[in-house]
């Protein structure tokens, strides 16, 4: 039986650790080498890394952060942030990135998702979502909306449908980051999770409101979600990667035990 | 020399970086020459299979790799490189090499809340010894990330088996030819450690 996956995601600013609070205040916290390391030794199953700075001089600092992550840890590397085109995406896939993350540059301009998965394989193609809970309307019937530009601007474009539009267009897999969660350690948008997840046939990695360990046993059992990802839980040393497991392992979850 | 065969199908830097970390030197070539003289074979890849199967005989690596394996090379093929291993893939109905016979399927479930691709993390349980499987225990799991399956004719040929609505061959192998659908530079130690078995593999299996 397929285990559920736990995430750990790396924010990197400048080549260094960072984690967001509500995408707007960020403080470095350490050195993503040494992290990613550390949580593959403990049982980690894949790591995120997101460029939360992504301008084009320090791009060469990212790719350089994903060699050195790909030379000592060998479960599934993903990468993120900024990429705008299938050369992005080849130069991290060469730095030893799986897979890539597109966001922000996708909802400006789907026809990327498509290039991507041409270039690189539909399962390496992953489609980061920022969503935020707005009023239903007939621009989003579900109530649940896209934003970029890390969800400072609502692009008026349902939540569902962008799912839907890209799994069609060759997506992989789905993160489904909710803005009002993130950061806030309440909880993971559960509803949000499961509606997506029944709504495409694709993994579903769910992001954004871990605190404690409960809260990925409900986005991975009610929330239907694939995959949990958490930061802030294991960045801080409140909770071990291998506790996480154990403790979603005790309440009947299936995960990958033997590392 | 262990050659990593190069036809534009996917991050051969991953196989060639796992490879480095138990001690094998490998090196990445499309080369039909250095494939032929090669000790030992790593035949990779993600993708679709009619474009590996294109891309393959462009450079007159399918002919290479057969006489590879005819002359006893000892070959692991991951992922693509299993699939298009077989007879056929049911993939865009693509002829493929022949080393084992058999079909490449796609997952049909009827449950519908199986995700396909079958990605991340399952376990491999062993059918029969093999030497590329020797360091495998019962709760050893792998990373997978695929949506068609190797369904070998010969029973024989099985190696291991893992469960995704009800179970499919996820390693094959015959003669001096291994592979595994998961993979194995993927999957921390356990697959490190498989391929540090292939590393020390002669290529021999004993009689079943």
């Amino acid at each position: 039986m397929l285990s559920k996956r736990l995430i750990a995601c790396l924010d990197v600013r400048d080549g260094k650790l960072a984690k967001s609070i509500k995408f707007v205040d960020t403080k470095d916290i350490g050195d993503p080498v040494e992290k990613a390391r550390e949580y593959y030794l403990d049982g980690l199953d894949e790591l995120v890394f997101y460029d939360i700075t992504a301008s084009s001089d320090r791009r060469k600092i990212m790719l350089d952060v994903v060699e050195a992550v790909a030379r000592q840890v060998f479960i599934p590397l993903s990468v993120g942030g900024g990429v705008r085109s299938v050369a992005d995406a080849t130069d991290l896939r060469l730095a030893g990135a799986e897979k890539i993350n597109v966001n922000s540059a996708a909802v400006l301009r789907p026809a990327l998702i498509a290039e991507c998965a041409d270039a690189i394989g539909d399962q390496n193609i992953v489609l980061s979502m920022d969503i935020k809970a707005v009023e239903a309307s007939s621009q989003c019937p579900s109530g649940y909306e896209i934003v970029i530009d890390g969800g400072r601007r609502p692009m008026g474009v349902d939540a569902l449908a962008w799912a839907r539009e890209g799994e069609r267009l060759g997506a992989g897999e789905l993160v489904v980051n909710s803005i009002d969660a993130d950061g806030t350690r309440n909880g993971y948008a559960i509803e949000l999770t499961r509606r997506i997840s029944e709504a495409v046939r694709i993994p579903i990695i769910a992001s954004g409101g871990a605190g404690i360990p409960d809260h990925l046993f409900d986005v991975l059992t009610q929330g239907k979600a694939d995959a949990a990802l958490v930061a802030s839980m294991v960045h801080y040393g409140d909770y071990r990667v291998s506790e996480l497991k154990g403790h979603l392992h005790d309440k009947g979850v299936k995960m990958r035990m033997s590392w | 020399m262990t050659l990593i065969i190069d036809y534009d199908a996917g991050n051969l830097r991953s196989v060639q970086r796992a490879c480095a970390e138990v001690g094998l030197q490998a090196s990445i070539s499309s080369d039909a020459g250095a494939l032929r003289a090669a000790e030992r074979i790593i035949f990779p890849g993600v993708g679709a299979a009619h474009s590996a199967m294109k891309s393959l005989r462009a450079k007159g690596l399918d002919a290479a790799l057969i006489e590879a394996f005819n002359a006893g090379t000892p070959i692991l093929g991951i992922c693509l490189g299993l699939q298009i291993s077989l007879n056929f893939s049911e993939e865009r109905d693509t002829p493929t090499l022949g080393l084992i016979e058999g079909r490449v399927r796609r997952f049909r479930f009827t449950d519908p809340a199986l995700k396909i691709p079958h990605m991340g993390w399952n376990a491999v349980r062993k059918l029969r010894p093999h030497p590329v499987l020797e360091a495998l225990t019962e709760d050893d799991e792998f990373y997978f990330v695929h949506a068609y399956y190797p369904q070998p004719d010969d029973p024989s040929d099985i190696y291991a088996q893992t469960e995704y609505e009800g179970t499919f061959p996820c390693a094959v192998g015959r003669d001096n030819y291994f592979a595994t659908q998961f993979h194995p530079e993927k999957s921390g130690r356990v697959g490190l450690e498989l391929l540090s078995c292939f590393a020390r593999w002669d290529g021999s299996v004993d009689a079943q």
